[in-house]
């Protein structure tokens, strides 16, 4: 029972990881028509952000509000990066997606090898606070306090984003540019500033995920956004392409799938079963599990 | 000469060209302000792509002007649709696009421009049965609820011009009676540029005329004089103005 207990809620971090990255590619994806393949690069500036933040920065540090400092400045440059990219790369080449997938492409290479030339490809042990190196008996099972942290940061990110969407006028505008990109702006609606926002927070919610799976791993490295884009990008698919309920309900079942498998069969399996939980779902349901924005 | 002696929209030489086609072949088009202008002509003659060129939802050359009421003319080519729009132009497209994941109070709250008054109660007044459905997804709207919808869209705001595309297309016999109805209501307050297919409401409803034909204007005048004509709106339209659609 305590195994079961543990996989569930190490799984269920897991999904809270992939979650905090896919839905941000999901948001980008559904509004714009964009396949960012730097998204990972977002995910790797922010834990690095972090990990520079809390050794360097003042106030910033490895514990207490110190590390909430840090974590705050690895997801702010995630952002500004991520804006930067919208504003410079992707508004020029709005409805030319072959050459949005490449410039995304180079960029991701292009970050990743910056990253390695200034920081080396060695993988830097990761700043974790104190409390999330404890661990809460839950059923008998010793839990790792991080992976409540990163389930409740997603489940937090969740609400907000289902609030923004359905209560704010932008998000009204982002679930109708979704649609019908083209009425929007004839209804007198600059839809851009919808994309490079978008753009941003998708950015934001990969670089908490970056500084997240720091703790969660223990350490981070260049190419470790690039990996868990993967699993990222299976997820939208899954959940429907566009849809935040869609992406979290897959993020949950790629996560579970995955520590199980691990787990019951052998590691490594749990990748493989992933890629077959992706085909099953294609092949019954082609569109994903849902098709709606949220 | 005053502001309303001006007509409100000019359109000089415009050419568009899609997918290697070119579909606009120098429109030359005025609008006179006040009243329905009628945009007429064949399948595929070039009357959604002449709207959409005024709007910039497709690339175009040429010019585009309109000229406010105070006198002042802008240039719309080269501008972003959003740009366009705010000048006091609406806009209903052919197919409605109404936003079917959002109810039709979200459909109205999103066509709301800033610069702009936003006349529900009027609204409202015209399509009862909207605010009735106003927490409805406006996907699961008939298409004639949907195309009150969009209509209700374009008279939410004050505009200048409304461009209005095909709004009988596909409606039973009644609810062409009543948009005809609420468009006419509409044109006592607003220049409308209308294309449709079905003479019986371009008779009810526009005072003006043009035929659009490959790509060009080919013919303009008083719509009375087109549609009592049977020769020439045989020769311009394909067909007979006794049958009601060209």
């Amino acid at each position: 029972m305590d195994t079961v207990v543990l996989l569930t809620v190490t799984g269920l971090g897991l999904a809270a990881l992939y979650f905090l990255v896919a839905s941000g590619l999901s948001l980008i994806f559904g509004l714009m028509g964009v396949l960012n393949f730097a998204h990972g690069a977002f995910l790797t500036i922010g834990a690095y952000g972090t990990w520079w933040a809390s050794d360097n920065l003042p106030g910033a540090g490895s514990t207490g509000w110190g590390f909430v400092l840090a974590v705050a400045f690895g997801v702010a440059v995630g952002t500004a990066v991520a804006a930067l990219v919208e504003l410079a790369l992707i508004r020029p080449l709005y409805e030319r997606h072959i050459e949005q997938v490449l410039v995304t492409m180079g960029l991701a290479l292009a970050l990743v090898a910056l990253v390695r030339a200034i920081w080396g490809a060695d993988p830097h042990p990761f700043p974790r606070p104190e409390w999330a190196q404890r661990t809460t008996s839950v059923l008998g099972a010793s839990v790792p306090n991080d992976r409540f942290l990163l389930i409740g940061s997603a489940l937090v990110v969740l609400v907000a984003v289902l609030a923004f969407l359905r209560f704010t006028r932008v998000g009204l505008i982002i679930r109708a540019g979704v649609e019908n990109r083209s009425m929007v702006t004839a209804l007198g609606i600059d839809v851009r500033k919808a994309f490079t926002l978008v753009f941003a927070v998708g950015g934001a919610f990969a670089a908490l995920a970056g500084a997240l799976g720091g703790i969660y791993l223990g350490s981070i490295s260049p190419g470790q956004g690039t990996s868990l884009l993967i699993f990222a990008f299976i997820v939208v698919v899954i959940g429907g392409m566009s849809s935040i309920t869609g992406t979290a309900v897959a993020a949950v079942l790629v996560g579970l799938v995955q520590q199980f498998a691990n787990y019951y069969a052998a590691s490594g399996v749990g990748d493989l079963s992933v890629v077959l939980l992706l085909a099953a779902v294609l092949l019954t349901r082609p569109s994903g599990l849902t098709a709606r924005l949220a | 000469m005053t502001a309303t002696d001006q007509p409100l929209l000019r359109m000089s030489d415009v050419h568009v060209r899609l997918s290697g086609s070119h579909i606009l072949q120098g429109v030359d088009l005025t609008v006179r302000r006040g009243g329905v202008t009628a945009l007429l002509g064949r399948n595929g003659a070039g009357k959604t792509t002449t709207v959409k060129a005024v709007l910039g939802l497709v690339p175009s050359t040429g010019v585009v002007e309109l000229t406010g009421a105070d006198g002042r003319t802008h240039r719309l080519s080269g501008r972003r649709t959003h740009e366009v729009v705010r000048h006091g132009i609406g806009y209903a497209p052919e197919d409605r696009e109404v936003f079917g994941g959002l109810t039709v109070a979200e459909n109205l709250t999103l066509a709301e421009r800033r610069d702009s008054a936003h006349h529900h109660d009027r609204v409202y007044e015209l399509f009862p049965e909207l605010k009735q459905r106003s927490r409805q997804l406006a996907g699961t709207l008939s298409g004639g609820q949907q195309q009150m919808v969009a209509i209700a869209r374009l008279l939410l705001n004050d505009n200048q011009l409304l461009l209005i595309d095909e709004p009988t297309k596909g409606l039973a016999p009644l609810l062409v009676a009543e948009v005809a109805e609420v468009l006419a209501r509409a044109a006592e307050e607003v220049t409308i540029l209308l294309v449709e297919q079905n003479l019986t409401v371009v008779r009810r409803m526009a005072q003006d005329a043009a035929v659009v034909d490959q790509g060009r204007v080919a013919w303009t005048g008083s719509a009375q004089d087109l549609l009592d004509d049977a020769d020439r709106t045989r020769e311009l339209l394909g067909v007979a103005t006794s049958g009601g659609h060209a």
